[in-house]
């Protein structure tokens, strides 16, 4: 895995547009993270994340459907590809064997 | 739906990302609504505002990966304040001198700036402000070009009727004069203006009731609040009946807001309509009476110079033949230029007031810069101290910008409690300054150009205050300064610090010298002989004709109660001249001299009322029925006729005294009724056939003053109820005309005493700064046995010689300015050496009262103690 590639911030919004597919962008991802995390986060920062993601080819986007609600913009939504994916399962993955691999009396002793 | 301001939205789709505009947008509005679904509308818009503010490009741009500089990081910062802010604990007196100075500096600066302010405003009350003229014009009379405001009645209609395009309004006005209104019982003599109706929408009245076009019925008049408040109180005003002068009945057709004080028109409190003043005026198409004023609004597309050359020669062209002798021409004054550029001389603008503000202006930036000289000196002055420190820190390690940093935070945190103390005097004096100044300034603490400004003022003060000490103690040596004499190196070191206080004392003195010049010219200015005896007299301004037809029974009736001695008529008020005329004759006339000849109407008794001084001939007399067309000349209208011998002989009277002979009675002293700097008017006194406007009266010294009027009034009340009794001390009429001229001599003394208080101030902490330095020294002398006195005056003279400079500096600059203002008055008085003399040694007295304080402490210390440490 190219660690260096995919910082914290961004795996989380990569997995939250996963989660909120097809209906995922800004607005709405900012609030997925702060329900998730109990943290306010900026969506300057989430459309940033996104749009560097974008760069990096792990997201798409296309832009919906205008709405009142906004004025009568369109909004930016966003999908995962098929690199995002791959990426995404190998953190994943990385993750579960490390995870897997915790001794259980070390992790007794952390409480 | 709720919007977001409008302007954010605008400045996002600026500066904001222009591929990504729509999206964020459109992010930002779900948002804002579910804002102010959330936490209010107000949060919402500053969460929006905020969020703008981050996606604006130059904010918004990817961070480089750049890190400041170590010392400007946050905690270096906060480092810095912390020292500074130690420092100035430690040493309360310096930080007192310092503060104290700089903020009394920087209150005056805000108060010279508000002052400005307010002068440079003036008029912009009204909306066309920039468009708005006064027809003058200009004459000729021996080749002097007098400039006047008053205009003949058909300019008006001629201006509308051949320039039509180029003026969207033109009004005639009456000028702003006393008048009795009265509704019912309630009667008041107010100042207002008779004006063609367009004057209302010119002057863009704020109407509070009805509208500007009321003005427009000929029997209807404009009230201002407070009048209408006077009368009517809290009911409504509109269509009630009100009589003017007792005579001409209008109704209010509106009442707007009172102008403010800074407008040119604040005195007006009603328009009354132009149809009351056209209906008494007599020949209405005379183009040769000047006696209104013309004032116009220009056309959007049209240029005040090309119409101010246009309208040129109208009176010329319409005018009888006379006018051509004095080639009458009219030209446009704008009204931005009228407050402070209204002074004309040989027919053109040559300034005004704006030299005031010039004046205050620069004097305002020298009381702050010796605030900030104070700063510098004492900062510099205590170098020994800090030298070391200094050493220390680049031994260890400190780079020059970090030392400058640090300095350059003293002087902010000492400049930023300054300016704190600032506000808090400027908020207490401002009563004063008002009072001083003669305005109502108001704080504008609410105005976001104030602070706007404040700050850009600290910004700018800091740095001056803290430049030198910053950029001079960083530069010293570390080695040097550690051993102890980086700071003195060579004999000029303290160089720049004396040639600081040489300044200080430059401006001081010359502001000194400038303070004393000014009241020695008013006060020679008021002990002019007048010419007449002022004691106890009073005018009376008499619109109705009713005292003129009741006067002898009034006369009788006020010196039998013993309220006057004498009683009588005039046509012009004791301190000033309505009349001038031209065209008289007499014999042995230079056929070429044009004058124009002030002409006063009266009636038998005003000589005695007023006590004036025959140096020939005598008074009028009743005894004599051919007085009727006598004729009383002051001594300077006998020396323009050039008669040797002037009793009998024979003047022709000019202007609408058409020709009649008057033949010369007497001749009197010359009183001084119009400026009292301007030489005497040649006028002629002449008896009055018809009503006067004013009543002269002697109160009878017997009486009090008091008891007199109140005797007066009653008498008047009887003869004449419609008027209000209005009268005015003549003394106190008189000395109102140097209220402009005292007013500028105690701003300068404030200006002055607060200039020479900073100076002192800075020698105080300097003086103790050497003796500090010289302790040793002092110390190492008491042993060798000199005296106090010599101890004294070894440290007192460095001071003495500095301010001897400052003094041999500012003769001659104040020397240079003070006879320019002079040259303004035809009657000054002399720059005479002693004040000079004066100021000198009243600032080197000053200076060695500040100095031996010091000095004399260091003197006394006893040596055992000064020596024996390290």
């Amino acid at each position: 895995m190219r660690r260096s590639d995919l910082g914290e911030f961004e795996e989380v919004v990569l997995l939250a547009v996963a989660v909120l597919s097809p209906k995922a962008y800004s607005v709405v991802i900012a609030e997925e993270l702060e329900r998730e995390t109990n943290q306010t986060v900026s969506t300057g920062a989430v459309h940033a994340a996104l749009q560097r993601l974008e760069q990096k080819g792990y997201l798409t986007s296309y832009l919906g459907e205008a709405t009142a609600e906004r004025g009568g913009r369109r909004k930016r939504l966003f999908t995962v590809t098929a690199l995002g994916g791959r990426i995404m399962s190998e953190v994943h993955l990385v993750r579960n064997r490390m995870w897997e691999r915790i001794i259980p009396t070390i992790r007794l002793e952390w409480s | 739906m709720n919007k977001p301001p409008r302007w954010l939205q605008k400045l996002l789709h600026w500066w904001g990302n222009p591929t990504t505009e729509e999206e964020v947008q459109g992010d930002l509005l779900e948002l804002y609504t579910y804002w102010v679904e959330t936490v209010g509308e107000r949060r919402a818009r500053w969460r929006y505002g905020l969020s703008v503010l981050k996606l604006l490009r130059p904010l918004a741009k990817r961070k480089q990966y750049y890190s400041p500089p170590f010392y400007l990081s946050p905690t270096m910062i906060r480092n810095y304040f912390k020292i500074a802010f130690r420092n100035l604990v430690r040493n309360k007196a310096y930080s007192l001198i310092n503060i104290g100075g700089l903020a009394v500096g920087m209150a005056v600066a805000m108060l010279i700036g508000l002052w400005i302010w307010d002068e440079l405003s003036y008029n912009k009350y009204h909306q066309h402000y920039d468009r708005i003229a006064q027809v003058m014009q200009n004459q000729t009379y021996n080749g002097v070009v007098t400039t006047q405001e008053h205009n003949p009645m058909p300019l008006g209609n001629a201006l509308r009727r051949i320039y039509g395009t180029d003026f969207t309004y033109v009004a005639m006005s009456s000028g702003t004069f006393s008048t009795i209104l009265s509704v019912g019982e309630k009667k008041f003599t107010k100042l207002g203006n008779y004006a063609e109706p367009e004057i209302a929408e010119m002057l863009s009245l704020k109407m509070v009731r009805g509208t500007r076009a009321g003005l427009k019925d000929p029997s209807s008049i404009l009230l201002s609040e407070s009048v209408a408040k006077a009368f009517f109180g809290e009911s409504d005003p509109i269509g009630k009946l009100l009589k003017i002068n007792d005579e001409s009945s209008v109704k209010v057709a509106g009442v707007y807001e009172d102008f403010p004080q800074n407008s040119q028109f604040n005195e007006v409190s009603f328009l009354a309509p132009w149809d009351i003043i056209a209906r008494a005026t007599k020949n209405k198409d005379d183009w040769d009476s000047n006696q209104f004023r013309t004032y116009v609004q220009l056309a959007d597309k049209a240029d005040l110079d090309n119409v101010s050359a246009k309208i040129k020669d109208i009176k010329l062209i319409n005018g009888r033949k006379e006018s051509r002798l004095y080639k009458a021409q009219m030209f446009l004054h704008p009204m931005r230029n009228w407050h402070l550029y209204s002074e004309f001389e040989n027919g053109v603008s040559i300034g005004g007031r704006i030299q005031y503000v010039w004046l205050f202006g620069i004097i305002g930036a020298f009381v702050l810069l010796l605030a900030c000289i104070n700063f510098m000196n004492l900062s510099t002055a205590r170098s020994e101290k800090r030298a070391k420190e200094v050493g220390i820190r680049k031994a260890i390690g400190s780079v020059r910008a970090q030392l400058i940093s640090q300095f350059f935070s003293e002087s902010f945190l000492v400049v930023l409690l300054a300016f704190a103390l600032a506000i808090g005097l400027v908020a207490v004096s401002m009563a004063g300054f008002n009072e001083l100044a003669g305005k109502e300034i108001a704080m504008f603490w609410l105005s976001p150009y104030f602070w706007l400004v404040s700050v850009g003022f600290i910004a700018l003060t800091g740095f001056l205050a803290g430049s030198y000490p910053a950029l001079y103690l960083s530069s010293f040596q570390p080695i040097k300064a550690l051993k102890g004499y980086g700071f003195q190196v060579g004999r000029f070191a303290a160089l720049p610090r004396k040639v600081l206080v040489v300044i200080q004392f430059t401006v001081s003195v010359t502001l000194i010298i400038g303070t004393i010049i000014v009241y020695r010219q008013i006060q020679f200015a008021q002990s002019r002989p007048i010419g007449y005896s002022r004691a106890g007299l009073i005018m009376i301004q008499t619109p109705t004709p009713d005292i003129h037809e009741h006067f002898e029974a009034v006369r009788n009736e006020l010196q039998q109660a013993g309220a006057v001695l004498e009683m009588a008529e005039s046509h012009s008020p004791l301190t000033d001249l309505f009349l001038t005329l031209p065209d008289f004759d007499w014999r042995g006339k230079d056929p070429n001299l044009q004058a124009s000849i002030g002409t006063i109407k009266v009636s038998h008794d005003f000589g005695k009322t007023v006590g004036w001084q025959f140096t020939q001939g005598r008074d009028f007399s009743r005894k004599f029925t051919t007085d009727s067309v006598g004729m009383v000349l002051n001594e300077s209208a006998a020396k323009l006729m050039g008669f040797t011998n002037p009793i009998g002989e024979l003047v022709k009277g000019g202007g609408f005294l058409n020709g009649e002979s008057f033949k010369v009675i007497g001749v009197i002293k010359d009183m001084v009724m119009e400026s009292p700097y301007k030489p005497v008017r040649p006028s002629v006194f002449v008896i009055n056939k018809r009503k006067g406007n004013f009543v002269v009266l002697k109160i009878d010294p017997a009486a009090s003053a008091s008891e007199a009027l109140s005797k007066t009034e009653a008498v008047f009340k009887k003869y004449n109820p419609a008027a209000p009794f209005d009268y005015k001390f003549v003394d106190q009429e008189h000395a109102l005309k140097f209220a402009a001229e005292e007013r500028v001599g105690k701003l300068a003394s404030v200006l002055a005493s607060l200039a020479i208080f900073i100076s002192c101030l800075g020698l105080f902490g300097l003086a103790s700064f050497m003796a500090e330095q010289r302790t040793k020294e002092i110390g190492v002398r008491k042993v060798l046995g000199a005296s106090v006195l010599n101890l004294w005056g070894l440290l007192s003279k460095d001071f003495v010689f500095l301010v001897l400079i400052a003094f041999c500096i500012a003769t001659p600059i104040a020397y240079y300015f003070l006879h320019n203002w002079l040259q303004k008055y035809e009657y000054r008085t002399e720059i005479s050496w002693w004040v000079f003399a004066l100021s000198g040694v009243g600032a080197l007295a000053i200076t060695l009262l500040t100095v031996s304080f010091q000095s004399i402490k260091a003197a006394l210390v006893n040596p055992v103690k000064s020596l024996r440490s390290e």
